[in-house]
């Protein structure tokens, strides 16, 4: 089983410190929520754990079933097992969506390893339909001239193909209708078992209606503040964030009030 | 350094040449009259590339002879790999250096009037409909040094014809090879199509060594008359050490359509020019060029749609990727002249610099003399998105492959426009070799 474990992590950007001590256990099987208003760090956590090159871990350690995660690469982070979902999906001209996925999933098996075409083929139409995607977005460039919707799902598309042991969803939820988030999180529902650990992270309640968490953390001026379980959510959509900032004694919850 | 421009043939030569491939008088003129304006007129000025130090006038040999091709089997291997085996075989021409080596057309093409053939057999027989289109309306010899040279030496090249109302389903291909050093090649290539034709004509200029000592100058001269639609697709991968100089110009008639995709993968000094002139009300012009510079070659690249025409569009899309000291000047102009109203000029260049040394440079122009029209441009010259490669990395995908992915999705615009599988897959592997090796 994975076990993504996370501590005193302090990540800067440009010299700015925005994490500052998060500590965090994923485990495969377990669904965690990291809420918090905006700027409080919750998606510099999520690419400080991908490894994009702008943030800067100053301390702390992430691992990955034990196995030092900032020694490794961006591309080798995902081969361990990794899955961000982005918020902003890049756009890519002139590669289709089936070859990406292709590319990205015979990275993961190794040379002399790589999926048949027949079996790709199958497994892509299946998800495809699974999450309700026109057959047509296999071929257009990925994520090229997508609505905000779709690049949401051919996220959760790339997640379904890769099949990760731990995936982090960055606002998969936002910019999404009803229908559309139904979709998202049936397709997150479904990668459910034992093997799949995921982190969530929203600034809405409404995706854990449709999902429900293990566990729920609230961040707040990059550290986790408070943590329970789905109840803890429940209360926030219900009462907002103020109970806990005035429980905590925090006057301004973004990163950008030094503590 | 002065590099030595007096042309290296005289008029004697010109005249036995002439007469030894038994070329009609008005040809003998024309080549006569080209090489007395030859000397004097200055080269051409390709904006920010300085060209008057590349050799595009000594060389040592103006014809070599070779032995044609007497069947399929005896084409050296590059070549094959450019050809579909089946129907790709039955409407093909290819040129050793200056002989006309191999040609087929189709019975059925042949019966519906269509010619495809080496230009000299055009000038023998077809001379009159030659004549007609060679260097008139289309370029001009006297434009300057190179055309002028060309006209009057041209060496090489086909004539396609397409009649009236013609639709030819199957595209034409022409592959020409530079087998031997020190030789110029002149080629001359014209696309006919008569109103409401339809023709898709390929070309492959290649090397037969890797390094090679030439000179090339092209011209082509491509006409769609009144509702014809002509789609011409060029790949040039000539090698390091020959310096070339192309021209391709399309003419198009009323509600004519000329679309481009040319693959420019010289690994040599190279002048690209490639103009389509819009004078028909209607017609369409659609250029899309992808390039590779690499190692310390220079190129220059420009790319014009010029509007005549009421209610014409143009496109010009524009990708090229730059690597090691290379330089690539990419100038692209939109011009509409007065009274061509309603008209839209549109075009897009974008540079992908892979080295610190490597030098790309896109220069948009419009230049609009009529006030009810539409217009647009886009440039960039830039890196690898850090972004993009971000995200493909965080699929598992690793760094060098992301970037491959990248640079060929950047030079998918022509890859794919490309009609015959076996030129687009020669295409895919050149771009592999320049962008990676």
């Amino acid at each position: 089983m994975a076990v993504l474990t996370i501590k005193d992590l302090h990540v800067s950007v440009e010299g700015k410190e925005i994490l500052k001590g998060v500590n965090l256990e994923v485990k495969g099987g377990e669904i965690h929520a990291i809420m918090g208003p905006n700027g409080t760090g919750k998606s510099t956590l999520s690419s400080a754990i991908m490894g994009h090159p702008k943030y800067e871990v100053t301390r702390g350690s992430i691992t990955l079933d034990g196995q030092n995660v900032l020694e490794m690469e961006v591309d080798e982070r995902a081969r361990a097992g990794l899955f961000l979902a982005m918020q902003y999906p890049s756009e890519i001209s002139g590669v289709t969506n089936a070859d990406f996925l292709r590319a990205a999933i015979n990275a993961r098996l190794g040379e002399g390893n790589e999926i048949s075409l027949m079996k790709f083929i199958r497994k892509l139409d299946e998800k495809m339909e699974f999450l309700e995607m026109n057959p047509d977005m296999a071929h257009r460039y990925l994520n090229e001239g997508f609505s905000g919707g779709e690049k949401k799902r051919n996220e959760i598309l790339q997640l379904m193909m890769l099949e990760p042991k731990i995936a982090i969803l960055d606002e998969i939820d936002s910019g999404l209708d009803i229908d559309a988030l139904k979709i998202v999180s049936k397709g997150i529902n479904e990668m459910r078992s034992s093997e799949f650990g995921c982190l969530i992270i929203t600034h809405y309640q409404r995706l854990l209606n449709y999902i429900t968490p293990d566990y729920v953390h609230v961040m707040m001026q990059g550290r986790i503040v408070k943590s329970g379980g789905p109840e803890l959510a429940q209360r926030l959509e219900a009462e907002g964030y103020d109970w806990i900032k005035k429980e905590l004694g925090i006057e301004d919850e973004t990163v950008e009030q030094e503590a | 350094m002065t590099t030595e421009t007096k042309i290296p043939f005289d008029q004697q030569y010109v005249r036995s040449f002439s007469s030894g491939r038994g070329e009609p008088d008005w040809l003998l003129q024309l080549r006569l009259q080209a090489l007395a304006k030859a000397e004097e007129l200055p080269l051409p000025k390709p904006d920010k590339t300085k060209i008057d130090n590349w050799n595009f006038t000594q060389f040592a040999n103006h014809v070599v002879e070779s032995a044609p091709f007497a069947s399929l089997d005896e084409l050296p291997e590059a070549v094959k790999a450019l050809i579909e085996a089946g129907e790709g075989t039955k409407n093909l021409y290819v040129q050793r250096d200056h002989t006309p080596a191999y040609l087929s057309l189709s019975e059925e093409l042949k019966a519906k009037g269509v010619i495809f053939t080496d230009i000299f057999t055009a000038a023998r027989e077809h001379g009159d409909l030659l004549q007609k289109y060679l260097l008139k309306d289309g370029v001009k010899f006297d434009e300057h040094r190179l055309t002028a040279l060309h006209a009057a030496l041209f060496n090489g090249g086909v004539f396609v014809y397409v009649p009236k109302g013609v639709e030819v389903d199957v595209p034409l291909q022409a592959v020409y090879i530079q087998e031997s050093d020190d030789i110029a090649l002149f080629n001359h290539v014209i696309v006919v199509a008569e109103d409401n034709s339809r023709i898709a004509y390929v070309e492959n200029y290649i090397s037969a060594k890797g390094v090679s000592k030439a000179v090339v100058n092209i011209v082509a001269e491509v006409f769609a008359n009144t509702n014809a639609r002509v789609f011409f697709a060029a790949v040039d991968n000539l090698a390091k050490g020959v310096t070339t100089y192309v021209n391709r110009r399309g003419i198009a008639g009323r509600d004519g359509r000329i679309e481009w995709a040319l693959g420019l993968m010289n690994d040599g000094d190279t002048v690209s020019e490639n103009i389509t002139r819009l004078i028909g009300d209607g017609s369409f012009g659609d250029t899309k060029t992808v390039v590779v510079g690499r190692g310390e070659q220079v190129q220059n690249f420009t790319t014009s749609v010029v509007h005549y025409g009421k209610h014409t569009e143009g496109y010009i899309l524009k990708h090229g990727v730059v690597r090691d000291s290379a330089t690539s000047i990419f100038n692209g102009i939109g011009k509409i002249e007065h009274g061509a109203s309603k008209s839209n000029a549109q075009q897009e260049s974008r540079v992908l610099m892979l080295s610190e040394k490597a030098r790309g440079d896109a220069n948009p122009i419009l230049l609009i003399d009529e006030d009810d029209v539409m217009a647009g441009h886009a440039a960039s010259v830039g890196r690898v998105d850090p972004t993009q490669l971000y995200y493909l990395m965080s699929r598992g995908i690793p760094r060098r492959e992301a970037e491959r992915l990248i640079i060929h999705g950047f030079l998918a615009p022509v890859v794919e426009a490309i009609p015959i599988e076996s030129v687009k897959k020669q295409l895919i592997e050149v771009i592999e070799r320049k962008v990676q090796s």
